[in-house]
Order: C-alpha cells, then sequence, then structure tokens
C-alpha cells in the first residue's frame, strides 16, 4: 500500500473534514484576535475605527481562507509550494518597481483590492517551499553540502529583497525561520554553527563600517542599534520609542491601570501604539496577569502545532507546521523582547493581535496549512 | 525536542522580564509614566496691592493680553512666527528678543512674543489657534501705576527678572524664571518685594506627548502678595509733585503725631508705567540726560547742605550745653574774624546786636559763629544727630541717606585731618561738611515741634495689620530751650523782620513756624541771579504748623533755587496749607497781596492735577 493510497483511505473527505478540524487551535486563534480587536479599541481611544473593525472584517475573511485552505489537502499545498514561491518573489520584486512608499519604505504593492505586503506573504512560502524542498530530499542527502546550499539560496533570494525595501526586521525574521526549518530538517549542527560565527563576524564588520563609504546599513538602522545599546542616551529622539515602551509595560504592576485607562498609550506617549507596540498598551492596562496569559495562549499555540506535526506521518505537513509554528513564535517572541527591551526595536508586530492586513491573512493561510494537515492526516 | 526545548525556555525568560518589570520594577516605572503625563505648572501669585492712607489705589495689577510660543510645541519657530505676523502686528524688537530666548531658553519654556495685546489681536490669534500649533494666548496681570509720575520715587516700579536680579537674590525660585515675570526694583517695591509678591502656587496638570494640557489634577493655592496701605495721601503727593513743577526739588511732609510721610515727592519725576514695560532707549536716555535729574529720589537720597536751616540745632546745642542762655547778646558787624580768616554774615552791613531770639529770626551768621565756636562742634554734631541729621532712618524706599552731622573723630578718621575753629564756623550756619536730606529735615522740625524722638513711617498698613508708628518717646530736651526755638521760628514767619514773613499764613490756628536756609553751592557768595543755573545757592524752608499745636512737619528743598525765603518758603507754605485743610486752601488764609496770584496759581495747579496725559500705550 503506497503513501498516497494510505493516507487517502484514512482521511476524512467532503464535509466531514469540518469535523476533523483542530477546533481547539481555531478557538485559541479566535482569542487572541479577539484581544487584539480589544486593544485596538483601547489604544483608538475607546472606537472600534479607525483600527478594530477593518481588523475585525479581515480576521472574518481570514478565518473563512483558513477553512477553505484546510478543506484542501495538504499534499496539494506542497505539489504548488514552489510556484507559491516563485509567485512571492514575483511580487517582491514588483515591490522594487511599483511598490507604494509607506512609513519610510517601499514594501506595499497594490493589487487593485488589497494593499498586499509581499514580504509578510513570503514568510508563510518559503517554509512552504524548504518543507517541500526536504520532503523531496532523501535524509541522506541532507547534510551533504551542495544541498544545503541550495535551500540557504533558497531563503537568501527573498531575504536579499526584503533587505532592500528596506526591512531589516522582516529580513532578519525570514532568515532565522528559513535557518530554524533547516535545522527541523536535520542539517548537521556544524553549518549552523559556521553560520553563526559568520554572522558574528559580518555583525562586526557592519559595525566596523559605519561612517566609512562603504557602510552597509542606513543611518537610522545604526541609530537604532545604539538605542537598543542604551536607550537612554537619547530619550527624546530615537530611544523615545523602547524608554516610553518599557514606561507603559512596567507602570501596569499586577493587574494593569483597567481597560482604557492606561496613561501611557491614552496620551500619544506610546509610539505605533496601534501596530509593533500593542503589546505595551495590553500589559498597561491589564498587568502582569493579562500579559502573562496572552504569552500562554501563544505557547498554547505552539503546544497544539507541535502535538499536530508530531502526529503527522508525512514529512511536508510535519515540517511546515513546526517551520511554521517557529516562525510564529519567533515574531511574538522577538516582538515581545523588543517593547521589553530586550532585543532592537526592528519592526516585528505582534502576530494576530497588531493592525495589519498583510500580517494577519498571511498567518491565517499559514494556519489553514496547518489545519489543513491535521485534517488530512492518516488516522 | 531541541526545538521546543529552545522556545520554552524563550517564552520562560519572556515572562520572567515581565515579572520582573510589571512586578518589581512596577512602582519605579509607575512613577516614571506619572511624571511623563503629570506636569507641574506655577501659578504666579497675585502681586499685593498698594494702596495711599485714605485707600486710594497706588499701585494696581491690571489684566494684559500677550501670545506665547513654546518651541517644542511650534515646531519651526520662524515659522510659526510668520504665520503670526500675518493676522498680528509684531513688534520687531520684540520678534528679535523672543527668537533670542527660544534658542536659549529650554523647549518647554512659553516665550512672549507679543506683550500688551489688544482683546481684538488676542481674539484673532485663538481663533486660528489650529493652525498655529505652540502659540497660545495667554491673559496675565500687570503692573499699573494710576498715579504716575506723583508716585514713582516712593514706590519705584516693577520690570521683567533680569539676570541682575538674579544674581541679587540667594536662592531665585522657580517663579522668578517664569516669562516675564515682574519684580520690584526700585523704591517700595524693591524693598518689600519679597511681601509682596507672595508665593506662587502649583497646579498638577495631565499633559499628553505633545505637552497639550489634558485636564488638571489638582493644584495647590499659592498666597496673593500682601496689600500694602502707605501713609501718603495721594492728594497732598500730588499736589505737591505739580508744586514742584519745573524745579528740581524735594518736598517731605511729615505727621507730627505718627511721623507718617503724608507726601514725599522729588521733582522732576518720571511715569513708572514705561519702566513696568521695558523703557525704550531713547526715553531711558531722556531721563539719564535731564540736568534736573528725575531719577533720584531727592527727598531721602538727595543731600544738601542745609544752610541756616541748621541753625536751630546750633543754638540748641548751645542752650543745652549752657554755654550761652536766651539773652546772651552778640553784635554783628557783618563779619566775624576766625584764625586769620574772615567769615562774613549773609548780611554785610551787620546786624548790630542779636540775641537768640533775633538772631535766628534774621538769620544772623555772625551770632551763629560765635555760639558754635562757644559750645565746640561735637555738642552741635551730637544735637544734629538726636534731632535726626546724620541718622539713616530704615524706611521702604531705595538708597535713603544717612546724611553727615561732622564732628572731630569723623573729620580724622575719614579725612584724616584736624579739626579747625573754621569748620565750626562753617557747620554752625549748615555749610561746610553738614549734610542733610529733605527727609532728615523734616525730622529735625518734627522734633523740635513735639520734643519727641519722632521717626518717619511709610508703611501703615500690610494686609490690614497696623504697623507701629513713629510717635517716639520725649527727647529729654529742656522744655524751655525749645519754646524759645520755637518762638523764634514763629518769628520768621510771623513777625515783620522774620526772613519768611512774605510766606505767612494769616488764618487763624494755621500759623506757620518755619525757617529759611541758603546754602551755598560754591564757596564765594554770588547774587544768584547772575550765575548759570548749576552755580546758585540751594533754597531750602522748614516748618511745622499750625504753630500752637503743630500737626505736621515740612521740608523743601529746591536745587539752585537761590534763596530760601524767596523760593522755597511760598511752597513750604502751599503745600503745607494744602495739608492742613486737607485740599485747596480758602484765600482768606493768604495775606491780602497774595491772593490774586495763589488764585490763578490754585486754578493752573488743579487743571495740572486733574488732566492727567493720556498714557497712549495703554493699549489693552
Amino acid at each position: 500500500m503506497t503513501y498516497l493510497e494510505n493516507t487517502v483511505k484514512h482521511t476524512p473527505s467532503g464535509l466531514r473534514k469540518v469535523l476533523y478540524l483542530n477546533w481547539a487551535l481555531v478557538i485559541l486563534l479566535m482569542s487572541i484576535a479577539g484581544i487584539g480587536f480589544l486593544m485596538l479599541y483601547s489604544v483608538a481611544g475607546g472606537s472600534f475605527s479607525p483600527w478594530a473593525e477593518p481588523q475585525a472584517k479581515r480576521f472574518a475573511f481570514g478565518l473563512l481562507l483558513m477553512f477553505g485552505i484546510a478543506m484542501v489537502p495538504i499534499w496539494f499545498w506542497r505539489n504548488i509550494a514552489v510556484v507559491a514561491f516563485l509567485g512571492s518573489i514575483v511580487l517582491l520584486v514588483a515591490v522594487e518597481f511599483f511598490g507604494a512608499i509607506g512609513m519610510g519604505a517601499k514594501r506595499w504593492v497594490d493589487l487593485g483590492f488589497i494593499r498586499l505586503q509581499p514580504s509578510e506573504l513570503t514568510k508563510v512560502t518559503l517554509v512552504m517551499i524548504l518543507a517541500a524542498y526536504y520532503d523531496w530530499l532523501p535524509m541522506s542527502r541532507v547534510s551533504r553540502p551542495l544541498w544545503v546550499l541550495l535551500p540557504v539560496g533558497i531563503i537568501l533570494v527573498p531575504v536579499l529583497l526584503v533587505l532592500r525595501q528596506p526591512d531589516l526586521g522582516t529580513a532578519l525574521m525570514l532568515l532565522a525561520g528559513g535557518g530554524l526549518l533547516m535545522f527541523i530538517a536535520g542539517v548537521h549542527w556544524i553549518y549552523f554553527a559556521v553560520v553563526i560565527l559568520a554572522m558574528v563576524a559580518l555583525v562586526t564588520l557592519v559595525l566596523q563600517s559605519r561612517g566609512t563609504d562603504w557602510q552597509l546599513l542606513a543611518d537610522y538602522q545604526f541609530r537604532r542599534i545604539d538605542t537598543f545599546f542604551d536607550p537612554s542616551s537619547d530619550p527624546l529622539g530615537a530611544g523615545y520609542h523602547i524608554t516610553q515602551s518599557k514606561i507603559a509595560l512596567g507602570s501596569g504592576g499586577w493587574t494593569g491601570k483597567g481597560f482604557m485607562q492606561g496613561t501611557q498609550s491614552r496620551l500619544n506617549f506610546l509610539p505605533e501604539k496601534h501596530t509593533d507596540f500593542i503589546f505595551t498598551t495590553l500589559a498597561e492596562e491589564f498587568g502582569f496577569l493579562g500579559a502573562v496569559s496572552l504569552l500562554a495562549l501563544y505557547a498554547l499555540i505552539i503546544l497544539f502545532c507541535i502535538s499536530t506535526a508530531l502526529s503527522t506521518r508525512d514529512r511536508f505537513s510535519s515540517l511546515f507546521i513546526l517551520g511554521f509554528a517557529a516562525t510564529f513564535f519567533l515574531f511574538f517572541a522577538v516582538n515581545m523582547a523588543m517593547v521589553m527591551g530586550l532585543a532592537p526595536v526592528v519592526g516585528v508586530p505582534l502576530p494576530l493581535v497588531s493592525y495589519g492586513g498583510s500580517a494577519m491573512l498571511v498567518l491565517m493561510i499559514g494556519f489553514g496549512l496547518v489545519q489543513s494537515a491535521h485534517v488530512h492526516k492518516p488516522r | 525536542m531541541v526545538l521546543g526545548g529552545a522556545m520554552a525556555a524563550m517564552s520562560g525568560v519572556l515572562a520572567l522580564r515581565m515579572r520582573h518589570m510589571q512586578v518589581d520594577q512596577a512602582d519605579q516605572f509607575r512613577l516614571l509614566a506619572d511624571e511623563n503625563r503629570i506636569n507641574i505648572r506655577l501659578i504666579p501669585p497675585v502681586r499685593g496691592r498698594i494702596f495711599d492712607r485714605n485707600g486710594i489705589i497706588l499701585a494696581e495689577n491690571t489684566p494684559s493680553y500677550r501670545i506665547n510660543i513654546v518651541r517644542e510645541e511650534a515646531g519651526d519657530v520662524e515659522e510659526a512666527i510668520a504665520r503670526l505676523a500675518r493676522l498680528i502686528e509684531l513688534n520687531p524688537a520684540e520678534i528679535e528678543r523672543a527668537l533670542r530666548d527660544l534658542r536659549e531658553l529650554r523647549g518647554d519654556t512659553p516665550v512672549t512674543v507679543a506683550d500688551r495685546v489688544s482683546w481684538d489681536d488676542l481674539s484673532r490669534v485663538a481663533v486660528n489657534a489650529p493652525a498655529l500649533p505652540g502659540v497660545t494666548p495667554e491673559v496675565g496681570l500687570t503692573r499699573r501705576y494710576p498715579y504716575h509720575e506723583h508716585t514713582a520715587h516712593v514706590l519705584g516700579y516693577v520690570g521683567p527678572v533680569n539676570t541682575r536680579d538674579l544674581e541679587r537674590i540667594d536662592a531665585p525660585t522657580q517663579l522668578l524664571m517664569m516669562p516675564r515675570f515682574q519684580v520690584g526694583k526700585i523704591g517700595l517695591e524693591a524693598r518689600r518685594e519679597e511681601m509682596l509678591r507672595g508665593r506662587a502656587g502649583t497646579k498638577r496638570v495631565e499633559v499628553n506627548a505633545a505637552g497639550r494640557v489634558i485636564r488638571e489634577l489638582d493644584r495647590q493655592e499659592g498666597q496673593a502678595g500682601a496689600d500694602f496701605q502707605v501713609t501718603l495721601d495721594a492728594a497732598l503727593q500730588s499736589y505737591a509733585q505739580v508744586r514742584l513743577n519745573g524745579e528740581s526739588a524735594a518736598a517731605v511732609v511729615m505727621d507730627c503725631e505718627t511721623g507718617d510721610l503724608l507726601a514725599c515727592v522729588s521733582a522732576p519725576s518720571y511715569d513708572p508705567n514705561l519702566f513696568v514695560r521695558g523703557i525704550s532707549v531713547p526715553d531711558y536716555n531722556a531721563l539719564l540726560e535731564n540736568k534736573y535729574r528725575p531719577l533720584p529720589n531727592k527727598a531721602v537720597q538727595g543731600i544738601y547742605p542745609p544752610g541756616s536751616t541748621f541753625k536751630m540745632i546750633t543754638a540748641l546745642a548751645a542752650l543745652n550745653a549752657g554755654t550761652f542762655d536766651s539773652e546772651t547778646t552778640v553784635r554783628c558787624n557783618g563779619h566775624m574774624e576766625v584764625s586769620g580768616r574772615r567769615f562774613h554774615c549773609w548780611r554785610r552791613s551787620g546786624h548790630g546786636n542779636m540775641n537768640l531770639h533775633t538772631a535766628l529770626r534774621e538769620s544772623c551768621d555772625v551770632y551763629f559763629y560765635e555760639l558754635a565756636l562757644r559750645t565746640g562742634i561735637d555738642a552741635i554734631a551730637d544735637m544734629a544727630r538726636r534731632l535726626g541729621v546724620g541718622v539713616a532712618f530704615d524706611l521702604e524706599m531705595t538708597s535713603v541717606a544717612r546724611g553727615l552731622a561732622p564732628d572731630r573723630t569723623w573729620k580724622r578718621e575719614v579725612r584724616n585731618e584736624a579739626w579747625r575753629p573754621g569748620d565750626t564756623v562753617n557747620a554752625s550756619i549748615g555749610q561746610g561738611y553738614v549734610l542733610a536730606s529733605p527727609l532728615q529735615l523734616a525730622v529735625m522740625t518734627a522734633r523740635l515741634a513735639t520734643g519727641r524722638n519722632i521717626t518717619p513711617r511709610l508703611v501703615k498698613s500690610i494686609n490690614g495689620v497696623e504697623q507701629p508708628t513713629g510717635h517716639g518717646e520725649n527727647l529729654g530736651l529742656n522744655e524751655n530751650h525749645l519754646r524759645h526755638i520755637r518762638r523764634a521760628m514763629f518769628a520768621v514767619t510771623n513777625n515783620r523782620r522774620g526772613t519768611a514773613f512774605g510766606s505767612r499764613v494769616i488764618a487763624e490756628g494755621f500759623e506757620i513756624a518755619g525757617k529759611t536756609g541758603t546754602s551755598q553751592v560754591r564757596s564765594r557768595i554770588v547774587d544768584n541771579a547772575l550765575v548759570p543755573w548749576e552755580e546758585r545757592d540751594h533754597a531750602l524752608y522748614v516748618n511745622y504748623a499750625p504753630a500752637d499745636a503743630p500737626r505736621i512737619a515740612v521740608a523743601v528743598v529746591v536745587e539752585h533755587g537761590g534763596g530760601g525765603s524767596r523760593t522755597a518758603a511760598p511752597i513750604a507754605r502751599d503745600i503745607t496749607l494744602q495739608a492742613l485743610y486737607d485740599g485747596d486752601p480758602p484765600l482768606s488764609a493768604y495775606p491780602p497781596q497774595d491772593r490774586g496770584r495763589i488764585q490763578t496759581q490754585q486754578e493752573e495747579l488743579s487743571r495740572a492735577r486733574t488732566i492727567r496725559p493720556r498714557d497712549s500705550s495703554d493699549r489693552a
């Protein structure tokens, strides 16, 4: 009995698939998104516009998308992984030429019905193609240098394109996500050691390049690095974000100041309070209990993903789910670390909570794939 | 597994960090959050007002409107000012100063770009507020002196705090750093600055990140400055001021019961309101270059040789020392030789035989030369100080002069020379080293009139609390001696041979007892009509009235006024009568031949007092 036959025989079909969805995961997603609406409502000063309402609509659309994707067998998605990846690369290139400028960088491409951030889409398609690659590659070759270089190339193409926008945060996330997936797939640890050493060398080089005519980063990126190491050096300038963010978070205390009572965000001390720094508002208004609860919800999502990944027999599914979970983890972990002053401010949104259409839709696509794997796993 | 572990570890780190920040450091961050949103703003206290003895306001606070710019909120300051200039008229000098302040001061300090703007202009700015970030209209209070130049020297004025003021004050409060905050610069305003200023209140306001005030959380009221009541009588003060118009002169009117300064005038004067808003350079230069010197308060800081008005002191010293009695006679033949030098009497032909009464009445110099030589300078200086000459009175005005009652010790210590008999001769008639301010001469006269150690008082009450008067204890002078002096002073104005007979008062019960004085500016005797103003003698006159029951003492000094009887005495008489009658006296108080002239003068002066020059810059 072939793998395929086995799978077909043991997977639900038709509308019965709905019963096999991982409903616990759906509820978790809805809870987190709900918290997001609440916070967007709060930072808008007790109003559904301009953020909470469109965000809710997008989430509803995202849910439908997730269900739709979940209904399609996971192997279909494996088969179009290459196409999806190439498609997102094309969009990234399109941004270069037709992109709209927002927040000082070219990140958006207007497709008419939606303003899409192809770099967000890449986060899922990259995981897809790498999972498909390692699904196809026999285990014995995984650590062969040539077969290691190929996925590295696959990762670097979107990373470099995103860097050009410029969007350091997303580029780093892509790099880390891709690397994690390679690690999960079983690439020998020596490669990672080498890469990490090379990275250290590169960082040193980049820092050394400052002020010379071959400067490798934009000035604002250097400033952000400075700010990370010493936010108080410029409390009203570049360090303002992080200083105010820490104040907001810390002043929340055990139980917070109460819904809609956060002075830091209400009085506009918090920057980008509806996007990257939304977690600080949550922490300010609901305190340590609220913040840890959200962290627990995220952790539960990761747990559900891992358990799904372990229960699937097919390598693409488990690799994709683990890779996606790792990416998801990176998102909220880096975002939280960032607003708490543990990581530099690199512009990583809080998944499902921060305001932003592309990120939300892409995450729901990813969870759609997870659900698809869950539905279509052998039983 | 490795991955799962790493994720769990990292989540743990995040949770721990949250706990650390939100639980362990919560208080600290909460404080920071409060500091962020809560601004403490000062509420400037309302400066205490100043009233005259009858409750007429002499220094008040009137609302004024100004426009401030806060750099941090405005962003591009020049652009903001350019936009403002399209709405209202701006003064280029003021803008230049404002731009400098905006550059130098902390970014959140409001800087005034237009002061004393009209209500119309203010409304125009307020209506356009959304287009003018960082520009805020403000209602403030400014000091105003409704009596203008009539009270300038006594009250002084307030002005914006400058660096010199800040250096002078030990611990400048935050209040003084406020833009355009005004402090007393001179006079009573400066001497009682602390009490007049009051204490600033504070309010805590919640601000947003842009610094805009969202709401007031609470406030702690400050303490308004204390209201002062001065002893001046505004009407009399005004009268005296206009009566001195055209002269460089000073006059002091003192109450013989309490020592209250009913009037304290220095002429010419200036309008203190000009200084409040910052006087212009041409205006200031005009004041500096005026040879009549409008700025100093001649009544208390001007010191002059008292001339013959000093003779009461010399006489009293002699009587007190027993070297002379009232009947001792001296023959005046117009001059006297002392150590080979000839000292003249003002009457070259001599007065003949003089006793104390006639010598004071006719102001015979030789009599006093002889008397002083026999009495000695130390006794005279001692008596001068007992009567207030050479004593610095603690009055709430700027630079209250000590004057000088010279004696041997003084000359040895200060000039390092031995005292010579000639010095005594000079001092006996209030010349030479003797110096007294008009205030001291008034005190001297009041003490002669009452026999009490009366001291001048300027502040009558503070916040309604009466201040101690200057009534004083008995000086312990022989009442008989004083009676001789008073009788002689009465004769000066009421005896046909008296030097001030022309300035007598004929109304019964209002007679004046006085003494003329003419002090030489140069050491030679000159004909005042023939020399330039600067070289003419000072004219002095002191008197008390009514002669039989003294109520007031008056001293008048007219710089380079010529003779005391001709210039100073008529002024003193007018002021005295004005004070005694509490308004224009009836013409019947004057001798018949003066009435026509006095009537015209009364009309002129009442016009000068009522028609106040309109203050064109009082826009608001």
